[in-house]
């Protein structure tokens, strides 16, 4: 018996009701971007429609209740995540968007010559590459941590990394190719006792779990929402208010000043002075939407009914002859990714689209991560809540008949 | 044979087939049938840009015909260059520049297969064409 009604909450997302090629759409593609209930996209419509106008500085009635609708928004991101305060919370374009800001940000204030940035073996290309230019930009060095073959971090490799050059640690919290949650708890413990600042990007992990930044008690944590069932184009970016306050913008111009003259410009204060340009209120608004709909379900009902859907598809992917699972950490979200027999991931990505079944081929964003299985990508399956048991005996049918056609 | 015989000649082939899973499978054997680019083509230059997966494309001309050789890691995407080499290989690159394909929506790769829609076998015919118009002009 599940712990709740899966055919009642895929009523909530309608796209999920349609048949590609004749056969019930298969939704295995989660972590590239989940689908919105229809509370979200009404909302947002019903926004567009009645409500439209720019938030701030506006004294009419639209932009008063707009400004208060969006700023609702950053209060619920900041109650979601148990932020202490909204001044914490940068509404941004997404999680790189958001990582961006801060290797710009951060690096401008602190990070000079030798220094070190540590990074993961398994990090997506976007807490990779705004790093690297940022060292690029300051001489600085990035230094990454080694993973075991389970997919999980070796955390004395981390302890050693640490030294007194380094200046940041960017980790992910839950791997989008492998699905290994990592102890961020632990980690960000282990580098505040060297007095190492830590970014936690929780672009995969934040949909599927509790997430409490005072208990992990990072110095950052960026995730999209549109990987959270909210809108594209908006993400968060939370940042402990001291180094906000010390950190220098990012970007300059709409809202994020205080006073300009040609001579000088002070900026406004947080978060404004992280958020230049007309926000994208719509799509902030949109995702405390999307939040208020996942803690309508629960969180823990949601984490509990994933974590029954991953315990039964790794027996019935193991039981497939040829199949390999990349990723076997003891903590995962339900993130599959894996080779079946020496069928390259694209072509078997194209027969499970004729059979109806959403997944990705390829590298997800993670390159130096195959590199370490010496393989060029994989095929991913990423479930989310309103994927069934059901659904799961489908895809391993298709997979075994695509290992027939392929004899 | 000219270009539009053997799109016939393949057109009737693929109409012994009822559905997409025996035209998958005669790509796949037609993939796994086609012989490797020679290794020193296979080179990071002679990847088709755009193409989802890796492509290696070569191209000379050989007694004023045009000969081409296609290479990828997927089988299926080499099923559809093992066709294309069929049709438009060893033939005059004026030919092959005025080609119309009109193949691929007859045997129904347009409506069957994703790499048209994923780009893939656009990148390819645009680059058999383009390598053609470049001998025509030389």
């Amino acid at each position: 018996m599940s712990i709740f009604d899966v055919t009642k909450i895929r009523k909530d997302f309608p796209i999920l009701n349609q048949r590609i090629y004749n056969n019930p759409l298969v939704y295995f593609d989660n972590a590239a971007t989940t689908q919105k209930p229809k509370i979200v996209i009404d909302f947002m419509n019903k926004l567009y429609l009645d409500n439209n106008s720019n938030v701030h500085r506006g004294v009419h009635y639209l932009s008063d209740y707009m400004t208060g609708m969006y700023e609702s928004a950053r209060e619920k991101v900041r109650s979601y995540i148990n932020a202490e305060s909204t001044q914490e919370i940068i509404f941004t374009k997404g999680t790189t968007d958001s990582i961006n800001a801060v290797a710009f940000s951060f690096g401008e204030a602190y990070i000079k010559e030798n220094d070190e940035i540590i990074v993961s073996e398994m990090e997506h290309h976007s807490n990779i590459v705004p790093w690297q230019m940022m060292c690029k930009r300051k001489k600085a060095n990035l230094r990454v941590i080694p993973i075991n073959d389970k997919g999980e971090l070796l955390l004395d490799e981390y302890k050693k990394l640490i030294s007194s050059k380094t200046k940041l640690v960017a980790v992910v919290h839950a791997s989008n190719s492998l699905g290994t949650i990592n102890p961020v708890k632990e980690i960000t413990a282990i580098a505040h006792k060297k007095n190492v600042p830590v970014l936690i990007d929780g672009t995969q992990a934040i949909q599927h779990m509790k997430v409490d930044i005072q208990d992990i008690n990072c110095d950052f944590y960026s995730f999209s929402g549109h990987k959270i069932y909210g809108p594209t184009g908006i993400g968060v970016l939370y940042g402990k208010e001291h180094w906000l306050l010390e950190m220098p913008p990012y970007q300059g111009g709409g809202d994020m000043i205080d006073a300009v003259s040609f001579e000088n410009t002070t900026y406004a204060d947080l978060p404004a002075k992280f958020e230049a340009g007309t926000p994208n209120y719509i799509g902030a608004i949109g995702l405390g939407i999307a939040l208020d709909y996942l803690q309508n379900i629960g969180l823990d009902n949601i984490h509990k009914y994933e974590k029954e859907l991953l315990d039964y598809m790794t027996v019935k992917l193991n039981s497939i002859e040829g199949l390999k699972i990349y990723g076997a950490a003891e903590n995962k979200v339900c993130v599959f990714s894996f080779l079946l027999d020496n069928i390259h991931p694209y072509d078997v990505g194209l027969f499970l689209d004729k059979m109806s079944i959403a997944v990705r081929s390829g590298h997800h964003c993670t390159q130096p991560l195959w590199n370490y299985y010496k393989i060029e990508g994989s095929i991913r399956a990423s479930l989310a809540f309103y994927n069934t048991f059901k659904e799961i005996d489908y895809f391993c049918k298709a997979l075994k008949e695509i290992q027939e056609m392929f004899k | 044979m000219t270009i539009q015989e053997i799109q016939e000649e393949i057109i009737k082939e693929f109409k012994g087939f009822d559905d997409w899973k025996s035209k998958y499978k005669y790509l796949i054997k037609l993939g796994r049938d086609l012989p490797p680019i020679d290794l020193k083509y296979k080179t990071e230059e002679n990847i088709i840009k755009g193409c989802q997966v890796k492509t290696w494309f070569h191209s000379e001309i050989k007694d004023g015909k045009i000969v081409y050789n296609i290479d990828s890691v997927s089988v299926i995407i080499k099923g559809i260059a093992a066709l294309l080499i069929r049709i438009l290989s060893f033939q005059e690159p004026e030919d092959v520049k005025n080609a119309d394909l009109y193949f691929i929506d007859k045997v129904g790769l347009r409506e069957n297969f994703s790499p048209l829609r994923a780009n893939s076998l656009w990148k390819l015919i645009n680059r058999i064409k383009s390598e053609a118009i470049l001998y025509c002009n030389k």
